[in-house]
């Protein structure tokens, strides 16, 4: 019972931060139809944003995270501003070879730039974790979960009830008339794609002082956000948060009770099965987005 | 225009022809290691090791009258990646020995490459048994496989008073190799085997099999991953106040960077080395160790570092010490030669013994190992 209780914590925690690098791929991949290989970098950059900002420049830890979320959006702003404006239009295997390219140049240049060794970031949170019982949990993820928890929310309201959010999902539904409309469509594309980016940013910065920073750390990251995507169905914001769930509580419960060896795998399991009965993912209703 | 393009061609050439008379002075020696990927951090380390031994050697007028020269490859910690750098180095540069390829899937997935064009390969840091018992001769082993490090560390299960012992090791060979050694070494000396976890090794998170680990009743955790993962193993384990006392094995657990990363998650963690930096006077060849700490230092190459660089340092020690006995650079002589060589290695006297299938044993060296404690942020001696 303790084991099962202290699984639950974990997979809630962990479930957090999943559903937020989620959330931000699905505006890009789910709305934008773009195969974002860079989602992972972007992530690994927030990470690396903080350890510059606390560690090399001594800045405060809260404005550092918002720094590092500023530059990732920036950072994601760049990317679409030089290389996908070029290629609206183009087909998806043309942006899929620039994306693999972008996320691999990205890659080898945290590596140039940080070398291969781990950085650790350190926080203001106590070291010892919290004890509730049978339960501990360290103060640095239940601050993760919470932000990450916000933000979920924030980029809901964003989409759903905002005059931006509004344009960008008829931007994505029907281009030409979102223009004829008076849509500033490069503009929405940009915000669009930095908004994800921003995300996937926040959630390296929020999980670079849990873990470390380091260059590979993307890889992993952005599989799981594809496979949360996918589960919940493109394009749907809650369909991505209870994605991130769903594949945290899979994989807890699965490596803790069943193999760990597996851990991994059990996730992937379950999104096979969920794709065999709604192959469109959970929430995702035909063809509409937002 | 015209006579730029010449010029530049006429450049190119001579640079072409210079680069080859300064082969022709040299010999060569191949070496692949993960410079990127999931191990960039600990193939770079033997890198530099490798180098700071190839300076000193020409320093001090080479091998047979040449300069040693090092080709280093990066296999991406990528085990097609590995065969594909054995393969250049071999085709390409025609190098006649190879020293590679840091973690244990990297080096089997060379080994067949080493057959195939028949030039022999100094494993410097990988410890699967496989490695050295499927009968490949041209594999020359100077790192402890985990059989032998279990063995070392068996007494202690009784001196540490360990009853009842958690493994907890990453989804590879090397990983899996060691959980099965430790845990024989433990049942072997009547310590009772909890659960047996993996993880993935690329994972970041371990929650799932620490809250499994943190209800089992044992005392101890076996730990064995490369010091990445144990840094973020040793956060998380206190995070979720396991009551086991760990114990990492694998030798690439760079106490300093869990010191300097983990920080006090790493207080009373004990950790098997095959090098001990910080009191270099304790090792067998002490004048050895404390020459290349003062050259690795003299660099200003990372201190956290000198646990895996050491291995470079060593490895190409002894493939020149054999180069030499060979008497020329040819892969069938330094082979032959290898079996007989004897080196005052920073890991002790470093020779071969077989081990394999008869007739087509592989050679293996009998190193050190040793226990170190994490204490207040130092390194102590156990």
């Amino acid at each position: 019972m303790d084991q099962l209780l202290q699984h639950t914590v974990n997979a809630l925690i962990l479930g957090g931060s999943y559903a937020l690098l989620g959330i931000g791929l699905t505006l890009i991949f789910g709305i934008m139809r773009v195969v974002n290989f860079t989602h992972g970098e972007l992530y690994a950059f927030g990470a690396y944003m903080m350890y510059m900002w606390v560690m090399l420049a001594g800045t405060n830890f809260y404005l550092a995270l918002v720094l590092a979320v500023i530059t990732g959006i920036g950072l994601g702003a760049m990317i679409e501003v030089v290389l996908l404006r070029r290629l609206r239009g183009a087909d998806i295997d043309t942006t899929m070879l620039v994306m693999i390219g972008a996320w691999i140049a990205l890659q080898n240049l945290e590596q140039f730039t940080w070398s291969g060794v781990a950085k650790s970031i350190s926080t203001p949170f106590p070291a010892s974790p919290l004890v509730l019982g049978p339960i501990s949990v360290s103060w640095n993820r239940l601050f993760v979960f919470v932000v990450a928890s916000a933000l979920i929310v924030a980029t809901y309201a964003l989409i759903h009830k905002s005059k931006l959010g509004k344009a960008m999902r008829a931007t994505f539904q029907d281009r030409d008339t979102a223009a004829l409309m008076g849509v500033e469509i490069n503009r929405i594309h940009t915000a669009t794609f930095a908004l994800g980016s921003g995300l996937a940013a926040a959630a390296g910065a929020l999980l670079g002082p849990v873990f470390v920073a380091y260059p590979s750390m993307g890889d992993l990251a952005s599989l799981k956000a594809f496979a949360i995507v996918i589960l919940g169905g493109l394009g749907s914001i809650p369909g991505a948060t209870a994605g991130g769930f769903i594949l945290a509580f899979m994989e807890e419960l699965g490596a803790g009770y069943v193999s760990s060896g597996f851990r991994d795998g059990m996730g992937f399991l379950l999104i096979i099965a969920i794709l065999l009965v709604k192959p469109t993912g959970l929430f995702a209703r035909r063809e509409r987005i937002g | 225009m015209t006579r730029t393009v010449s010029g530049m061609l006429a450049g190119l050439a001579l640079a072409l022809l210079a680069g080859h008379a300064a082969a022709q002075d040299s010999i060569k020696i191949g070496v692949t290691q993960p410079l990127t990927g999931a191990f960039a951090a600990s193939g770079n380390y033997v890198a530099q090791g490798a180098k700071l031994a190839e300076e000193e050697i020409n320093k001090a007028g080479g091998v047979l009258g040449k300069k040693l020269q090092l080709v280093i490859e990066d296999n991406k910690s990528n085990p097609t990646e590995a065969v594909a750098t054995a393969e250049k180095l071999i085709n390409s540069d025609k190098v006649p020995v190879l020293m590679g390829a840091w973690s244990s899937t990297l080096t089997l997935a060379v080994m067949p490459k080493l057959e195939e064009y028949q030039v022999p390969m100094l494993v410097e840091t990988s410890s699967s048994g496989k490695i050295t018992t499927s009968g490949n001769p041209f594999v020359f082993r100077i790192s402890p496989t985990s059989e032998m490090e279990a063995k070392a560390f068996a007494p202690l299960f009784k001196t540490m008073n360990i009853k009842k012992a958690d493994f907890l090791a990453t989804n590879n060979d090397f990983g899996l190799g060691a959980s099965k050694e430790f845990s024989q070494a433990a049942k072997a000396n009547g310590v009772e085997v909890g659960v047996m976890e993996t993880m993935d090794p690329k994972a970041t998170d371990f929650s799932a099999q620490l809250a499994k680990i943190k209800s089992s009743g044992a005392d101890t955790l076996f730990v064995t991953t490369a010091v990445e993962q144990i840094t973020l193993i040793l956060k998380q384990a206190k995070d979720q106040q396991l009551p086991q006392k760990i114990i990492t094995t694998g030798g690439s657990n760079s106490p300093d960077q869990l010191i300097a990363q983990a920080g006090d998650a790493a207080n009373g963690t004990y950790h098997l080395v095959f090098f001990t930096p910080w009191f270099p006077e304790a090792v067998k060849n002490a004048d050895v160790a404390k020459q290349f700490v003062a050259l690795w230092n003299d660099k200003k190459f990372n201190v956290g570092g000198l646990t895996e660089g050491f291995r470079g340092w060593d490895g190409i020690h002894v493939i020149a010490a054999a180069i030499s006995a060979a008497g020329k650079a040819d892969a069938a002589a330094i082979t032959k030669a290898l079996w007989d060589v004897k080196v005052k290695g920073i890991n002790g006297d470093i020779s071969f013994i077989k081990q394999g299938p008869s007739g087509k044993e592989s050679a293996q060296n009998v190193p050190s190992v040793y226990l170190i404690k994490i204490e207040n942020g130092k390194v102590t001696r156990q």
